[in-house]
């Protein structure tokens, strides 16, 4: 009898406790998909098969999407992510693409119509210019998502590869 | 993407201070030596039978498991860590045991112990207690079957060979001491007997010291970290000292624990495998203090008589989490 | 007249030091070699901006690159000659890379320009002192070459406390060692100098007590000072592998530890090596710009090792040359000692301010291939930041570099003494290294990618303002068509009203009447 009731009161006060914490300690919100916006490289360039980095990592989020699907963050990135959610690392899948070496767009101005197609197309807005008038790419803002390149209807832009650059003092 | 513009390391004019791993192995191996020999003083010379056929099968294991996870089998052989759990396996398990008792031990020790985790250094239990333990659950009559007395060659042959032989017709008369420790505090007898003297008359005192002989040379060549036999068998004194002023008719004394079972064993050459206890300082003070409060836990009220190897695991179980909470302050950092 | 109270560090290694080798003789000059190697990169990894160009004729003293500012101190030609040309040549430095740099063909005469202007040594300030250790071209000379008059200004707070690190601790190097036994005079002044602009209530110079001689040097040139030189303590560290390390002297001598993340000079510390001191003391005094180093030409791949005074810029082999020149052809050339030295392949590298030491060793034996990790726990117990090497191996493994983070992965100096001691022969530190390489990659990402999702998010900002924009626009068009804007709109309506009532057609929508 005694034992019954010893019981039942640790139980409830177990339930209360976890009752309390449940609203207490609620976190706010859902801080996953910004932490895993945060890893992804911001090329917003579609790979992956969502439209940009924040529905793919809202996709992850979900769990409809795995985390091998982003080629420009590379093995990295997947690592990365592997990493936050507890999950195995693995490649890129390549089925969604394979990792480049990190490039930046260039238009090459013999070529170039100025047509401001290309324009709309970049998702940082990188690209200078206005219809009639000469196009550029800004280098510094470019990420190299490559969304441009079908925009193009002479087929001006190429792709430049970006040397690596050691940075030894900081690390001192 | 790793940068491929660091030179590759440079151990040219390097100053080697350390004692490979190699050595270690054959170190322990060599410690291992005065209480072999007090073994063998204590029960024959049939123990050397199950560590022969424990490191065959060992090496074997071992063998084969690298080949089949495509790794290079040459280099890892001689790394002597195979001998050393066969070593410490063959000489746990009854010395007449038959010899598919000592082979299954091994075999589990080794792929089951060390192999699935990854081979040497990624196990996180330790590989000749995984062994010993599922044997003793698995073929509980076998594994407490120790022989007393001269035994004649031919009966030593059928035991290792068949097996079936059974050496202790009568449970009560010739247990070991910490069987009748076990019995006796079930049975709520009194034990007159149970002292650190009657180790070593009837118990295993010679064998223990043997071990402790050969793990203070361990220690003092640096080549097993001090804290832990120190706090395995400090907190092991402790608690036997206070139950044994508590009430000294049914607990016995410190030197009971210490000189029986096989806690100089445990202490300095189970204990101390250093890639499954913990990494840190503080970790290993803790460590070695819970494997002795275990050990006393499971000798005195446990269902088996001696807690070492479960103590052991019990430990290796929580080396991550102490690892975690005893993370050394780091310079500059405030905690 | 004083053995101050000394604490101790955790971790470290008793090493042999091998200091007989090369402490033996005294300081000799070089000589000059017939090429001089300038390299342009500065601490900061930018490339000091070029003053020559090719063909142009040089004296010693005259100013080949840099200058701009106090991360950039200038760089001046350490003999006369004429600039040959811009070659590419490694950094000695562990995270290397090739770079720019500035060759002269001596021509033998050795002429100079002028000394900087002399400085009244009572009424100088902070300021100009200050300004004298930039112009002078003064950087560490400890290894690190880290601008000197940059280094002052990185605290917040005065400096309270000035230490004059003479604890030469990593085996075979003995510059330091010979600098002050010949002229332990220089770095006493030179301390005086700079705690009287700093206006410190502590001054220490720190030697190893493995240095008896330079011990003495400096104790009695001290007395010979007389009371000027009374407030300065001369301290003894035990000759313990990293005693001689920023972060490992300061707690010893002031029991404070150095936070991670910020430098001495935070909270009130300067730490100044003994040959730095010397060098302001000789910029100050004789106007001397900084263009040579004592370098120790040391190992038993050299027939004489020894102390050298080096014009900066000498190619490692002619520096060889004159110590004898190599032992046997097979040999390996370290600069630095063995622990945290940079092993190079070719000897036609030039000394640069940073190189201490050059360590030549017949060629060992293979390099043992490393072996899984034991877990033994030995590069624990010797790590003097009190890191966990361990830990941080199995991350940097497993590419985890949050977690390696988290170990404070940036905080290890990089010491060698858990390379030193692992049984398994794991390269320690090179695994580091390539973790925070990888690290700092990783984090130069995120910046990339944080400042293209706001460029992205400002985009699509705009977008959305655009499109309301045009639908509020479209609203009020419509609206003030309904609103009989316009009386000719009105008539047009109304004409085409009368026109669908006469032809018997059902009235058009509501919103267009």
């Amino acid at each position: 009898m005694l034992a019954i009731l010893v019981l039942s009161l640790l139980f409830a006060s177990f339930g209360w406790l976890l009752g309390l914490s449940s609203k207490h300690l609620a976190v706010q919100g859902d801080p996953l998909p910004n932490k895993i916006d945060a890893l992804l490289p911001q090329t917003q360039c579609g790979q992956c098969g969502y439209p940009g980095c924040r529905p793919y990592a809202e996709a992850i989020a979900r769990g409809e999407a795995d985390i091998d699907q982003c080629p420009p963050g590379g093995d990295a990135c997947v690592q990365a992510l592997a990493e936050l959610l507890g999950r195995e690392a693995k490649s890129v899948n390549p089925a969604f693409g394979t990792e480049k070496p990190p490039a930046v767009a260039f238009i090459d101005e013999p070529r170039c119509i100025g047509c401001a197609l290309c324009l709309p197309a970049c998702p940082v807005d990188a690209i200078l210019g206005a219809p009639k008038f000469m196009h550029t790419v800004i280098a510094s803002e470019c990420t190299g998502c490559e969304l441009c390149l079908p925009a193009c209807p002479v087929d001006c832009i190429d792709m430049k590869p970006l040397a690596a650059q050691p940075d030894p003092w900081r690390a001192s | 993407m790793t940068p491929d513009f660091l030179p590759p390391p440079d151990s040219s004019s390097r100053l080697m201070l350390t004692t490979p791993t190699k050595t270690v192995m054959v170190s322990v191996i060599m410690a291992l030596m005065t209480g072999i020999m007090a073994q063998i003083w204590h029960g024959g010379p049939w123990v050397l039978i199950q560590c022969g056929l424990a490191a065959i099968t060992a090496l074997t294991a071992e063998a084969t498991a690298l080949i089949l996870r495509g790794r290079p089998a040459l280099p890892a052989l001689m790394d002597g860590s195979a001998m050393v759990t066969a070593f410490l396996l063959g000489l746990s398990v009854p010395c007449l045991a038959p010899w598919w008792i000592i082979t299954l031990g091994t075999l589990f020790a080794i792929l089951l112990g060390k192999q699935v985790y990854g081979g040497l250094g990624h196990n996180p239990f330790n590989p000749a207690m995984v062994g010993y333990t599922i044997l003793l659950i698995s073929f509980p009559r076998q594994m407490t079957d120790w022989p007393v007395g001269h035994i004649p060659l031919d009966a030593v042959f059928r035991a290792i060979l068949q097996g079936g032989e059974n050496f202790r017709p009568d449970a009560v008369a010739m247990a070991t001491p910490l069987d009748a420790l076990r019995t006796g505090i079930f049975m709520r007898q009194t034990l007159p007997e149970a002292s650190w003297t009657s180790a070593f008359v009837q118990g295993d005192g010679w064998i223990n010291l043997g071990y402790l002989l050969g793990g203070l040379w361990l220690v003092k060549r640096k080549l097993a970290d001090w804290r832990i036999p120190l706090s395995y068998l400090g907190a092991l004194t402790g608690f036997a000292l206070i139950f044994h002023w508590a009430d000294a008719a049914r607990y016995p004394d410190p030197g009971f624990h210490l000189l029986n079972g096989a806690t100089m064993l445990g202490a300095f050459f189970i204990a101390t495998d250093p890639v499954s206890a913990a990494t840190t300082p503080r970790g290993r003070w803790i460590y070695g203090a819970g494997i002795g409060v275990l050990v006393y836990v499971i000798r005195t009220w446990g269902g088996y008589p001696d807690g070492v190897a479960f103590a052991v695991l019990l430990m290796n179980l929580s080396a991550p989490t102490l690892d975690h909470f005893t993370r050394p302050r780091a310079y500059g950092h405030s905690r | 007249m004083s053995a101050g109270l000394v604490g101790s560090f955790p971790g470290g290694l008793v090493l042999e030091g091998h200091k007989s080798l090369s402490n033996q003789t005294p300081i000799r000059p070089a000589g000059l070699p017939a090429r001089l190697i300038f390299p342009l990169r500065q601490r900061n990894g930018e490339d000091a901006p070029l003053r020559v160009s090719v063909g142009d004729h040089v004296l010693r003293g005259s100013l080949i690159a840099g200058g701009t500012h106090l991360m950039d101190p200038p760089i001046y030609a350490s003999s006369s000659g004429q600039v040959m040309a811009f070659e590419d040549h490694d950094l000695p430095h562990p995270y290397g890379g090739s770079n720019r740099c500035v060759v002269i063909e001596t021509d033998g005469q050795d002429e100079s320009l002028p000394p900087l202007p002399l400085m009244d040594a009572e009424t100088y300030s902070p300021e100009s002192l200050l300004q004298r250790i930039h112009e002078a071209g003064i950087v560490g000379l400890g290894g690190a070459a880290f601008p000197t008059a940059a280094k002052w200004l990185k605290g917040e707070a005065a400096i309270h406390t000035l230490i004059v690190n003479g604890a030469e601790c990593e085996p075979y190097i003995t510059c330091d060692d010979l600098l002050l036994r010949e002229r332990a005079d220089e770095v006493l002044r030179g301390t005086m100098l700079l705690s009287r602009c700093l206006d410190c209530s502590t001054i220490l110079i720190a030697v190893e007590s493995d240095m008896p001689e330079a011990h003495r040097a400096l104790l009695d040139t001290k007395t010979a000072l007389g009371a000027q030189a009374a407030a300065i303590k001369i301290v003894q560290v035990p000759a313990r592998y990293p005693a001689g390390g920023e972060r490992q002297l300061i707690p010893m001598l002031t029991g404070r530890e150095v936070p991670s993340g910020t430098v001495p000079a935070a909270i009130g510390i300067l730490c100044q090596n003994v040959a730095t001191v010397a060098a302001i003391y000789r910029s100050v005094i004789w106007g001397e710009r900084l263009d040579s180093r004592i370098v120790t030409v040391t190992g038993d791949g050299v027939k004489t090792p020894q102390n050298l005074e080096v014009r900066l810029g000498t190619p490692l082999g002619f520096l060889i040359e004159q110590c004898g020149d190599y032992v046997t052809p097979d040999r390996q050339i370290k600069l630095g000692g063995p622990m945290m030295g940079h092993p190079v392949t070719r000897d036609t590298l030039p000394v640069t301010r940073s190189v201490n030491t050059i360590l030549v060793t017949t060629t060992v034996g293979p390099t043992p291939t490393p072996q899984p990790c034991i877990r033994c726990g030995a590069c624990v117990d010797v790590c003097p930041t009190r890191l966990l090497p361990q830990q941080l191996y199995w991350h940097a493994q497993a590419r985890q570099l949050q977690a390696t983070l988290d170990q404070h992965l940036f905080d290890c100096i990089e010491c060698g003494c858990c390379d030193v001691v692992c049984p398994s022969h794991i390269s320690l530190v090179h695994e580091f290294r390539q973790a925070k390489q990888t690290a700092l990659a990783r984090q130069q990402a995120n910046e990339r990618a944080a400042h293209a999702r706001q460029r992205f998010e400002a985009r699509q900002a705009r977008k959305l303002r655009e499109q309301q924009d045009r639908e509020t626009a479209a609203q009020q068009r419509k609206s003030s068509l309904s609103q009989g804007a316009s009386p000719k709109i009105q008539e047009a309506l109304e004409r085409a009203r009368q026109k669908r009532a006469s032809r018997h057609l059902p009235p058009a929508s509501e919103d267009a009447s």
